[in-house]
């Protein structure tokens, strides 16, 4: 690359996935000078290659997330082929009770969810079949195209004048009298006043040498995608052990399933390949929605996504240095990325959220954790046969 | 997080993959992939060296894929035979006996099989039971172990839009071929013939040996691109070769392709030439989508087709169990390369209209990949949208081909990609004056033909692949609503729920 590295900026995004780039693109709503730093391709990791769902009731940017959603194209310009509600159906009795469960607890929430019986969630469902016993109607969360969704932020972020530097992996964080002052790059240096790293399964490497540990394990998470099939009115349709959505194409794009555990270095992963599970999955979405069971898969994917001991983000302003914040979504950030950017906004502009409280995502959960938790969990990736290596911890 | 690994020792994550991909079904030492020439005495070598060996080829292929246009460009050019399994079998066997060759050689042949999928362990996949290759047939898939693969899937037809190509008629070289020698299946008679390098000359021939007419050939440069001697046999046989031509278009009616629509390029008038059948035999693509997948390193060799796999004097690749043999390890020496199809392509650009569509699954135009311009079903693009170019994004960074993909849709059908990948990343470089080379290959990814999901699906999977299932990572924390968290509610969505939590 010869592109002109430029100058820094107030505040420099480490990680252009939708959490970097959703922040980037509120602080540049608030007249901050933001610049984001991608090792490649923006959205090119977990954040371009997910589920597409918007529906996480377990977290404190949950009500944010639901409150925003709907807003998205408008406020960003550009699509993101949002759609809302879904639809959870259940083939069998344990699921149906675990559905139901699911229900009451998002209806505590202050939120409206149907319990359907087996005629209402194939009457629902078209694609659904004789094997579906009931199901549950959420009117909240949705689905969004996450490649697109990528894009909309990072072009949103442009027309507001802020940069964006592809192929440009940020190697440190200079820090001096106790503050973060320059982000390092092969290129050179980026002068700024603040820096977030949100850099999914980096954001614990850049962390390691400010004497800040952020407990991450890698894994590869698979998805397949049938030809279109006509359009049902509520694409979002989850069950029987799958995830996904109909694309506004028609195409049903469904994961869910074993991960594998995974090395990933410093410059991400070497390859990113799906596996035999494509089988499985292909039966579980046959059973699911039986009427699909014709289409023909044309493609897989895999993802990595980095997930931290309890499955729950970590999202902080550092106390040390104050002026560093970080995210990581464990694995669930495409749907609260329009929430996470504005909570990050707030605690880089503001040094607090001030419209959830997230305290129970701070670090300091992990200070007792053990040094081999990766171990203990059976965490580690499998074998060690990875060219990039592993790294402790 | 419960139970120790047997051998190991080591703590397991019930919900991760380790254990769960079964032993496969079946297990040969060497498995070929594909009963062309290369693929056949590759594989009766490897049985005289004593081990169990396994040929498949995914012919013949089923009538829906060939209207698919899977794996070759058949254009809708087919006769009603291809819908005769039974016949088809024996057309195969009979078009080529060295099959027999190898099944005496004491070779299992299955036919009408295809691999769909293969996987070694690498990086980012090591918990597999041992090498895998994905097989299906028309009715079910299954997986088959092995120690040494070699790949000799041959080559694809390269696919060129210009206005009318994708009406029925419009074809590919390597698509004729199979559907004249292999299946005696191929329903037009009289034949244009697009390009003039030795593939475009031999097609000629084979038409003319099998009784067609060819109404012309026809070439964008001044002169034959081919051998000289092989353009004065075509000639000798009555076929004009007209040079300096563009193509206007091919027009047609319910049948599909009835003439097409000529110009020189130096100007002048439009001429005619009755066809129904147009073939495009401009240039051909090793087949390396099963080598993608596996991880083999692929390198870009315009003179040998395009992306063909790095590969050592034997012809193993970068995997150490995989080999490649033939057109599909890359094009030989005096094909035509990616340099002649650039031609064309210029050739075709040159007068072509905006709205030309590249890419026929998901109808996107050259125009779209221009503008990235987002798909029909989104209605009117927002105006930042429309605004937005293929020069916006080449401005971040170098030009990458799913990127662009993934915005606009191109490439992203049940095709494949088979019709439109090359020309996709032609324009591209035309576009944004960027090498060939340099744009990065679309990945490829399993199943790398599109099989129905009750075909693909695995219905005597390993128990401890049904016993482990979760939707996410299993790990029953993560989805603790937050205010619920160190309360006593905990603990009862844990054991209500598990990790089995949807989102």
């Amino acid at each position: 690359m010869t592109r002109d590295l430029g100058s820094g900026a107030s505040v420099v995004v480490i990680g252009g996935g939708v959490t970097g780039l959703s922040t980037a693109w509120w602080l540049a709503r608030s007249g901050v000078s933001v610049l984001v730093l991608d090792k490649g391709l923006i959205g090119w990791e977990a954040s371009g290659r997910n589920g597409g769902g918007a529906s996480h009731y377990h977290s404190p940017l949950f009500h944010e997330e639901q409150r925003l959603w709907p807003q998205m194209d408008t406020l960003l310009g550009y699509s993101t082929e949002y759609r809302r509600e879904r639809l959870i159906v259940a083939i069998t009795p344990e699921q149906l009770k675990h559905y139901r469960y699911m229900a009451a607890m998002h209806r505590e929430l202050g939120y409206r969810v149907d319990d359907l019986d087996a005629q209402q969630i194939r009457e629902a469902v078209p694609l659904a079949g004789d094997n579906a016993l009931g199901g549950i109607h959420v009117f909240f969360g949705g689905h969004a195209n996450p490649q697109r969704t990528v894009q909309a932020y990072a072009w949103a972020l442009q027309d507001l004048g802020g940069r964006i530097l592809q192929h440009t992996p940020a190697t440190g964080v200079t820090v001096a009298n106790g503050r973060a002052v320059a982000v390092r790059t092969a290129r050179g240096d980026l002068g700024c006043d603040a820096v977030v790293i949100a850099a999914g399964p980096q954001t614990g490497m850049l962390l390691d040498p400010l004497g800040v540990h952020l407990p991450l394990a890698c894994a590869r998470a698979e998805m397949i995608v049938t030809e279109p099939a006509p359009l049902m009115a509520i694409g979002g349709v989850d069950g029987n052990g799958l995830y996904g959505r109909q694309t506004l194409r028609g195409n049903l794009a469904f994961g869910g399933g074993p991960h594998e555990w995974m090395a990933v270095d410093e410059t991400g992963p070497l390859r990113r390949p799906t596996s035999p599970l494509t089988r499985n999955l292909s039966r579980r979405l046959a059973d699911l929605l039986p009427r699909a069971a014709h289409l023909r898969v044309i493609r897989s994917w895999a993802g990595v996504v980095e997930n931290t001991p309890d499955g729950r983000p970590v999202i902080e302003r550092l106390s040390d240095p104050g002026n560093v914040t970080i995210a990581t979504l464990s694995g669930v950030g495409f749907g609260l990325s329009p929430a996470t950017g504005r909570a990050i906004r707030d605690l880089v502009i503001d040094g607090a959220c001030s419209f959830a409280d997230l305290d129970k995502l701070k670090l300091d959960r992990f200070k007792d954790l053990p040094a081999d938790w990766r171990r203990l969990s059976g965490w580690e990736a499998d074998a060690m046969t990875s060219a990039a290596g592993t790294r402790a911890g | 997080m419960d139970g120790e690994g047997r051998s190991t020792g080591r703590p397991r994550d019930a919900a991760s993959i380790a254990g769960k991909v079964k032993t496969p079904e079946q297990h040969f030492d060497v498995v070929v992939i594909g009963a062309g020439p290369a693929g056949v005495e590759a594989a009766i070598r490897a049985a005289g060296d004593g081990g169990s060996v396994l040929l498949i080829d995914e012919n013949p292929v089923g009538a829906g894929l060939i209207g698919l246009d899977v794996p070759l460009f058949y254009g809708q050019r087919a006769t009603a035979a291809v819908q005769n399994p039974g016949r088809m079998l024996e057309q195969v066997f009979a078009a080529n006996p060295r099959i027999e060759a190898a099944f005496e050689a004491g070779v299992e042949v299955a036919l009408g099989t295809c691999a769909w999928g293969a996987y070694v362990e690498g990086p980012g996949l090591n918990a597999l039971p041992g090498p895998i290759l994905g097989l299906a047939d028309e009715d079910k898939s299954w997986l088959c172990g092995f120690r040494t693969l070699i790949v000799a899937a041959g080559a694809r037809d390269l696919s060129l839009a210009f206005k009318g190509w994708d009406q029925p008629g419009v074809m590919g070289a390597n698509a004729l071929h199979a559907l004249l020698a292999r299946y005696d299946a191929f329903a037009g008679r009289r034949l244009t013939v697009l390009g003039s390098g030795p593939l475009a000359l031999s097609t000629a021939l084979l038409a003319l040996d099998r009784g067609l007419e060819i109404a012309a050939v026809i070439e964008v440069e001044d002169r034959p691109h081919g051998p000289a001697a092989l353009a004065a046999e075509v000639e000798a046989r009555g076929v004009r070769i007209l040079c300096s031509r563009r193509i206007v278009e091919a027009r047609g009616g319910a049948d599909g392709v009835e003439r097409l629509v000529l110009a020189h390029r130096a100007g002048g008038s439009t001429e005619e030439i009755a066809c129904d059948t147009i073939v495009q035999a401009i240039g051909l693509v090793p087949a390396v989508e099963l080598l993608d997948v596996l991880g083999a390193r692929l390198t870009f060799d315009g003179a040998r087709g395009g992306h063909v796999p790095v590969l050592a004097d034997d012809g193993r690749t970068s995997l150490d169990a995989v080999f490649a043999v033939g057109d599909g390890a890359g094009l030989p020496a005096g094909a035509e390369g990616t340099d002649y199809a650039l031609t064309w392509m210029r050739a075709l650009t040159e007068t072509a209209e905006p709205d030309l569509i590249v890419c026929q699954c998901e109808a996107v135009s050259r125009a779209a990949l221009l503008e990235v311009r987002q798909p029909a079903y989104l209605g009117p693009p927002s105006e930042g949208m429309a605004r937005r170019r293929l020069s916006d994004l080449a401005a971040d960074g170098p030009v990458n081909q799913d990127q662009i993909k993934r915005l606009t849709r191109a490439c992203m059908g049940p095709c494949q990609a088979r019709r439109c990948r090359e020309q996709v990343a032609m324009a591209l470089s035309l576009a944004t004056d960027t090498p060939l080379a340099d744009i990065p290959l679309a990945g490829y990814r399993a199943p790398v033909r599109p099989l129905p999901l009750k075909v693909l699906a695995d219905v005597e999977e390993a128990a401890e692949m049904s016993a482990g299932w979760d939707v996410w990572f299993g790990i029953p924390a993560q989805w603790i609503p937050y205010q619920d968290i160190g309360s006593d509610r905990e603990a009862r969505h844990i054991e209500v729920l598990g990790g089995d939590m949807h989102l």
